[in-house]
C-alpha cells in the first residue's frame, strides 16, 4: 500500500433517493461520453491545442459541485471541461468553445482550457497551475463585504499544493476568515511527476491544516462521499466559518494531455485504478440496492451520448468570429474625450 | 493666497474621496493600515474608514494582488498598493496572466475594475533590488492601463478616473515625488487617455513620465538659458500611448529625445521612438536620442547611482548632440 495504490471501491447502501442517485450517475455519465468524443474530434483536428481529459475523475465534479448553490462561485483549471458541465453550462457552448466557434462559452477566444460562463458564475478555466487560488480568494472577499451567503469553491489538482499560490491564499483566506472552498483535485500525478517526486509531505491534509483550517481526505471516486463531505464542508464556509480543505483522492485514465506517452506511470496501476471507475462502482450499487436497472443504465447512456451527438452538430453548424472583430474585448469600449 | 499641497497628501486625498464617495472601493496592501502606508500615502484612512476598508495584508504579493482581482469580479473596486514595483514581480502572474487576459479570455464576460498602485524607480541609494523601473514591461500588455501622474495635480485627480475604468489599471508613482509640493490647479485634470505639454517650446521635443518629468523641466530651463527652446511633453498615459500628441509636438519641434528611467534595451522610450519614426520620420530634422539609465543593475554608492539615472545634465548633452551645438 503506497500513495499510489487503489483503495478498494466503495461498497454498501447509497443513502440517497432513486431520483437524485440517477441524477448523479447522469452527470457522470455525460462527462464521460462528452470528453470521450473530445478525445475523437482531437484526433480528426477538430479541437486543437491543449486537450486535457478528465475521464476517471468525474465523481469529483459531480459531488461537489451538485453541493453548491446557484449564488456560489467556481473557479476551475484548465481541465475543467466536467465542472463547467455540471455548473449548467450548455455542452453545445462547451464543444463550440473547443470548436473555437464563435457560438463558444468564451465566444472561441479561450477554447478548451478557459471556459468561462457569466451566468453561471464559472470564473475560468484558468490555466496557470495555482493561478486560481487568489481570485477565488477575491472573489470570497467580495461576497463578504457584500453580505452575501455565498461561497467560492476553487479547484486545483496536488501539483498546486507545491505553488507559493496555493500557501499565500490559504494563509489569506484563513487569516480573513473567507468563504473559501478549497478543493483539491489529488490524482497522484503533476503532468508526470508523481506526488512523491514533487512533495516533501505527501499528506495534503496536514498542509490545509496548518493554516487553522478544517481540512479532509476523502475518495474522490466515490460520488457519495465526495457529496456529503463537500455539502457539509460548504455548508460550514457559507455560514461563515472559514474556509475549509478537502482533497478528492482521484485518478487521470487518460494521459495528462493529447501529448503525454505516459511513461511515468505503470500500466498495471493504471488498469487498478480503472477496475474502481466511479461510474461502474456506482451503479454497481445502485443497481444491488434495486435502484437502477441495467436497461435503465443504457438509457441514460443513450441520452448523454445523443446530448453529446447534438453537442457537436451544433459546433460543427457554428460560425468564425469574424477576423475584422479580432481586437475587440482586450479593454472595454469607452468614449475618449480630448 | 496659494497654498501648495504634496503628492502624497494629494494621493491620500484621492483616496479620501473615492471611498467616501462609493463603498465599493477598498484600499488592501503591506502596512496600508496601522503603519500608515510605506510612503504615508494612506496614513489616517484606517481610523476614519475602519479595517474593512482598509486592509493590511499579509507579505503575499501574488495572493493580495490576486484577491484584488477576484474581488473586482465579485463587484468590489479595489485599490490595491503593492509597496514597490520591485515586489510587483511577485504578482506578476496575477496582473499579467490574469487581470489583463481574463477580460479576452472569458469573450468579453469579465472586466477587472481593479487599481494597482505602486511605487517605483530609483534615486534613494536603495541599490539593485529597490530601484527598478518597471513600468515599461506592464505597458507592453494588452488589456492593462498604465499611468504614471508627475505631477501633483494628477497624483490627485488620476485615481477616481482609474477606479472608473471597468479594465485593470495600472498607477506608478515615482517615490522621489511623494515630497514634492505644487499648487493643485483650479479645476483637476480626470483625463487618463492623453498626454500633455507640461512646457511649450520650438526647437526639441523632450517626452518623458513620472520621476524623469522634473530632470526634464530642469535641462528645459538650462536650455532655454543656453537659447534653445525645448517643449516638455509629460506622457501621463503609458498604455495606451497617446501617439496623437507625441507627433503633434515632435511635429512642431522636429526632433525629439526621449527620457526614460529604464533600462535602454526594449525600453518604453524605445516604443516612443518607434512610433515617431513610423509617424513622423519625413518630418524629423536630426536623428532621435534618448536619456535611459545605464545598463547596469543601480548601484548603491550616491556618485555611481547618479551617474546611472538620467539628469538634467545628460538630457542637455543629449539636445545639443542632435541639434549639433559645440561647447
Amino acid at each position: 500500500m503506497n500513495e499510489h495504490t487503489a483503495s478498494p471501491a466503495p461498497t454498501g447502501p447509497v443513502p440517497w433517493e432513486r431520483e437524485f442517485a440517477l441524477r448523479m450517475l447522469a452527470g457522470m455519465v455525460r462527462i464521460r461520453r462528452m470528453e470521450e468524443k473530445c478525445a475523437e474530434l482531437y484526433g480528426q483536428q477538430k479541437i486543437r491545442g491543449f486537450l486535457h481529459l478528465y475521464i476517471g475523475e468525474e465523481a469529483v465534479a459531480v459531488g461537489a459541485i451538485s453541493a453548491m448553490t446557484s449564488d456560489d462561485n467556481l473557479v476551475a483549471t484548465y481541465r475543467e471541461h466536467g465542472h463547467a458541465l455540471m455548473r449548467g453550462v450548455g455542452m453545445n457552448a462547451i464543444l463550440a468553445e473547443m470548436y473555437g466557434k464563435q457560438q463558444g462559452c468564451a465566444g472561441g477566444r479561450g477554447g478548451s482550457m478557459h471556459l468561462f460562463d457569466a451566468t453561471a458564475r464559472l470564473y475560468g478555466g484558468n490555466a496557470i497551475v495555482g493561478g486560481g487560488m487568489p481570485l477565488a480568494a477575491g472573489l470570497a472577499l467580495a461576497d463578504r463585504m457584500q453580505q452575501r451567503h455565498a461561497l467560492t469553491a476553487v479547484f486545483f489538482g496536488e501539483g498546486a499544493v507545491a505553488e507559493g499560490a496555493f500557501h499565500e491564499s490559504m494563509n489569506l483566506a484563513a487569516l480573513w476568515k473567507l468563504p473559501v472552498l478549497f478543493c483539491c483535485e489529488n490524482n497522484l500525478y503533476a503532468m508526470g511527476t508523481a506526488i512523491e517526486r514533487s512533495q516533501a509531505q505527501t499528506d495534503l491534509c496536514l498542509k490545509a491544516a496548518s493554516y487553522g483550517m478544517p481540512a479532509m481526505r476523502v475518495d474522490g471516486m466515490d460520488v457519495v462521499q465526495v457529496y456529503e463531505a463537500t455539502q457539509g464542508a460548504a455548508a460550514l464556509v457559507r455560514d461563515g466559518g472559514g474556509p475549509a480543505f478537502i482533497e478528492y483522492r482521484t485518478y487521470r485514465f487518460r494521459a495528462h494531455s493529447m501529448f503525454d506517452p505516459e511513461l511515468y506511470r505503470d500500466k498495471q496501476e493504471v488498469e487498478d485504478w480503472k477496475e474502481r471507475g466511479p461510474i461502474a462502482s456506482f451503479s454497481a450499487r445502485l443497481k444491488a440496492q434495486g435502484l437502477l436497472t441495467e436497461e435503465q443504465f443504457l438509457e441514460i447512456d443513450a441520452q448523454a451520448a445523443a446530448e453529446v451527438e447534438d453537442a457537436v452538430a451544433f459546433a460543427e453548424k457554428g460560425t468564425w468570429e469574424p477576423v475584422e472583430q479580432l481586437t475587440r474585448d482586450v479593454t472595454t469600449l469607452r468614449e475618449v474625450a480630448r | 493666497m496659494s497654498t501648495k499641497t504634496s503628492y502624497r497628501e494629494a494621493l491620500c486625498d484621492a483616496h479620501r474621496e473615492a471611498m467616501a464617495a462609493d463603498s465599493r472601493v477598498f484600499l488592501m496592501g503591506e502596512d496600508v493600515g496601522r503603519y500608515g502606508g510605506t510612503y504615508a500615502v494612506s496614513k489616517g484612512l484606517l481610523e476614519e474608514f475602519g479595517p474593512e476598508r482598509v486592509r493590511d495584508t499579509p507579505l503575499s504579493e501574488l495572493a493580495f494582488v490576486g484577491a484584488g482581482i477576484g474581488a473586482a469580479l465579485g463587484g468590489m473596486r479595489p485599490i490595491v498598493e503593492v509597496m514597490t514595483v520591485n515586489f510587483s514581480l511577485l504578482a506578476m502572474d496575477q496582473i499579467v496572466n490574469t487581470a489583463a487576459a481574463l477580460r479576452h479570455m472569458s469573450g468579453g464576460q469579465f472586466s477587472v475594475p481593479v487599481v494597482i498602485r505602486m511605487a517605483s524607480g530609483a534615486g534613494r541609494q536603495l541599490a539593485a533590488q529597490h530601484s527598478h523601473s518597471f513600468e515599461g514591461w506592464y505597458a507592453h500588455v494588452p488589456g492593462l492601463r498604465v499611468l504614471a501622474p508627475a505631477t501633483v495635480g494628477d497624483a490627485r485627480a488620476m485615481l477616481q478616473p482609474a477606479l472608473d475604468d471597468p479594465d485593470p489599471v495600472l498607477i506608478f508613482e515615482n517615490a522621489l515625488l511623494y515630497n514634492a509640493e505644487q499648487e493643485l490647479p483650479a479645476e483637476l485634470d480626470r483625463d487618463i487617455d492623453h498626454a500633455r505639454v507640461r512646457r511649450s517650446g520650438s526647437q526639441v521635443s523632450l517626452i518623458t513620465y513620472g520621476g524623469s518629468l522634473p530632470k526634464a523641466l530642469a535641462a528645459a530651463e538650462e536650455l532655454d538659458a543656453q537659447g534653445i527652446s525645448a517643449e516638455v511633453l509629460d506622457l501621463r498615459v503609458l498604455r495606451p500611448l497617446d501617439d496623437k500628441t507625441i507627433l503633434a509636438s515632435v511635429r512642431k519641434t522636429r526632433r525629439a529625445v526621449v527620457i526614460d528611467e529604464g533600462w535602454r534595451s526594449g525600453s518604453l522610450a524605445a516604443e516612443v521612438m518607434a512610433r515617431i519614426v513610423e509617424g513622423a520620420f519625413f518630418e524629423l530634422y536630426a536623428p532621435l536620442a534618448r536619456v535611459c539609465s545605464e545598463e547596469i543593475p543601480i548601484p548603491y554608492a550616491k556618485h555611481l547611482e547618479d551617474a546611472a539615472l538620467p539628469q538634467p545634465a545628460k538630457i542637455v548633452a543629449a539636445v545639443r548632440e542632435i541639434l549639433g551645438v559645440r561647447a
